[in-house]
């Protein structure tokens, strides 16, 4: 099972990383994490902890107020190591579903010819090949996400950052998306580490591998909890004890983050790993 | 069945209804053809003169389908350059302003002064009319981009140039598309509002000089038959437009997928 060593260097590493944004508001105080290569990464946390902002920050999307950020996005070259899903699909509304994919390989050159074998075997594997030509008006909430999900995985990602995907989706969209993104992820050619943000804890236990718990004002990192199932996971996984006691763990974690905020510990403390 | 054959069937009955009330006032309280024509009158005066009326038709057309080509132009073209340079934009978008709220029937006998050719004349004045809403709604559109897809855009390093060709223009389209139908009725009324200033002077008049002339003769039925030309043409063009913006936003843009016309 993939675990966490420190063997090898992390791909994704924030040390002592604070954000405090034009307005004042102090949205990161001293979070440290590191994700491995091939590792998913849950982050978990109530509304306003700051996850989304570690994702763009791993992004390259904002830059750090003080601390280090390590990431494939801080490198130089054409960007395509990272890839990005957001809680809406935020597809092209005037572009087809191919041309949506292929944004990505048409920003960094490649013509709509050279990028079609890449593009259509992507929306094979997401299951919208006959939509190819598709508006994403014509779309059901879930495929327009799968279309989103394509367009990130067809630069073949090294890291691929999510924020709150499926969150806005029906819970049994979200169920089947879950499935499949796993899939997906131990089917990428080249190994992909996976930060995952979610609210969710029943999400956060059936996707990862571990999970990071965030509390809020100021947004730090308080626990950390390890899934021990390997990969792949059933369906069913979702119904055994071993999830019922991870969420059971988790919520407890969570329940802990939340009455830490009302007051705030000491943003350098180290959280000490927890197995599920 | 019924709601689609309504919904053309309605408008023509109205409009037919209409015609006929003009028609029956006109007959019934014997109302003399120099104040109201009736429409059957208008109609032959129409059909009577349509072979000198249909060379002034001609010069209004041209005037008013080139002032809309070059606010289509200019308006997308100034917007490009605001969008890509906001300094230019604080610096220029006043003087956009002033052309935009000076009432153009003012400024019109100066410009003729000015502007030797009459036809050139003509055109600026209507351009004056017609490129503002298309400027100020490509401003605005282009702009509009969604939040996330910027962020995607910058993720993948794309260009200022990718920016402008596969995110900003696509998004500032629909805003473009809606500035073109007001500047399409405008331009007209640009057209139209210059040859009524610029008289009856030069060789080639158009329909609002051959209204003037008429009314200087009290001929209200050829009145009436110029202005039946000008309708037709706004309609024209209201209609080539929507046709035009369906073309293009139609398979995604959900101001196409309901629409009511």
């Amino acid at each position: 099972m993939p675990m966490p060593t420190t063997a090898t260097p992390p791909l994704v590493r924030l040390q002592q990383v604070y954000k405090q944004f034009a307005s004042g508001l102090q949205a990161l105080a001293g979070v440290s994490l590191a994700v491995q290569a091939d590792e998913f990464v849950a982050l978990l946390g109530p509304s306003g902890c700051g996850k989304s902002t570690v994702l763009r920050l791993v992004a390259g999307l904002d830059a750090a107020s003080a601390g280090q950020v390590q990431a494939p996005a801080m490198a130089p070259g054409t960007g395509s190591d990272t890839a990005f899903v957001f809680q809406e699909p935020t597809l092209m509304p005037w572009a087809s579903v191919f041309d949506n994919v292929w944004l990505p390989l048409r920003l960094q050159g490649q013509s709509r010819r050279a990028a079609a074998p890449a593009v259509r075997q992507v929306l094979a594997r997401v299951g919208l090949a006959e939509f190819e030509a598709a508006h994403p008006a014509q779309l059901s909430g879930g495929m327009k996400m799968r279309a989103s999900i394509a367009r990130a995985l067809v630069t073949r990602p090294r890291v691929l950052l999510m924020d709150e995907p499926f969150a806005a989706l029906d819970d049994i969209t979200r169920q089947r998306l879950n499935i499949d993104l796993l899939q997906w992820w131990q089917g990428q050619p080249v190994p992909m580490a996976a930060l995952f943000v979610t609210h969710s804890v029943a999400e956060a236990v059936f996707l990862s591998q571990r999970v990071l718990v965030m509390a809020a004002r100021p947004g730090r990192v308080v626990a950390e909890v390890l899934i021990a199932q390997p990969y792949p996971r059933p369906a069913d996984f979702r119904h055994s004890a071993e999830f019922a006691s991870a969420c059971r763990t988790l919520s407890a974690a969570l329940a802990d983050a939340h009455d830490s905020a009302a007051a705030p510990v000491p943003a350098s403390r180290p959280p000490a790993p927890v197995r599920a | 069945m019924l709601p689609a054959l309504a919904r053309t069937l309605l408008p023509t009955l109205v409009l037919l209804g209409l015609l006929a009330a003009w028609e029956l006032t006109v007959r019934l309280a014997h109302i003399p053809a120099y104040t109201l024509p009736a429409p059957s009158l208008v109609a032959s005066t129409l059909v009577a003169n349509f072979g000198s009326l249909a060379g002034s038709w001609w010069v209004t057309l041209r005037v008013t389908a080139g002032a809309l080509a070059l606010a289509c132009a200019g308006g997308a073209l100034i917007a490009a350059v605001f969008a890509l340079s906001p300094t230019l934009e604080r610096a220029l978008f006043p003087v956009a302003v002033v052309l935009q709220v000076t009432p153009i029937v003012a400024v019109a006998p100066l410009i003729l002064i000015y502007v030797e050719s009459t036809t050139a004349a003509l055109l600026l004045c209507a351009w004056i009319v017609a490129f503002f809403p298309i400027l100020s709604n490509t401003v605005i559109g282009l702009r509009a981009t969604d939040p996330h897809l910027r962020d995607l855009f910058v993720l993948y390093r794309a260009t200022p140039w990718q920016r402008l060709a596969l995110l900003r223009t696509p998004t500032a389209l629909p805003y473009f598309v809606a500035g073109l139908k007001i500047s399409g009725g405008l331009s007209l009324i640009g057209a139209v509002t210059a040859e009524m200033v610029a008289g009856a002077a030069g060789r080639d008049t158009g329909l609002a000089s051959r209204i003037l002339e008429a009314s200087f003769r009290t001929e209200t039925p050829k009145m009436f038959a110029a202005l039946t030309l000008l309708v037709a043409t706004g309609v024209m063009i209201f209609w080539l437009l929507n046709a035009l913006s369906h073309w293009l936003l139609g398979p995604w843009h959900a101001s196409e997928s309901s629409r009511l016309l």
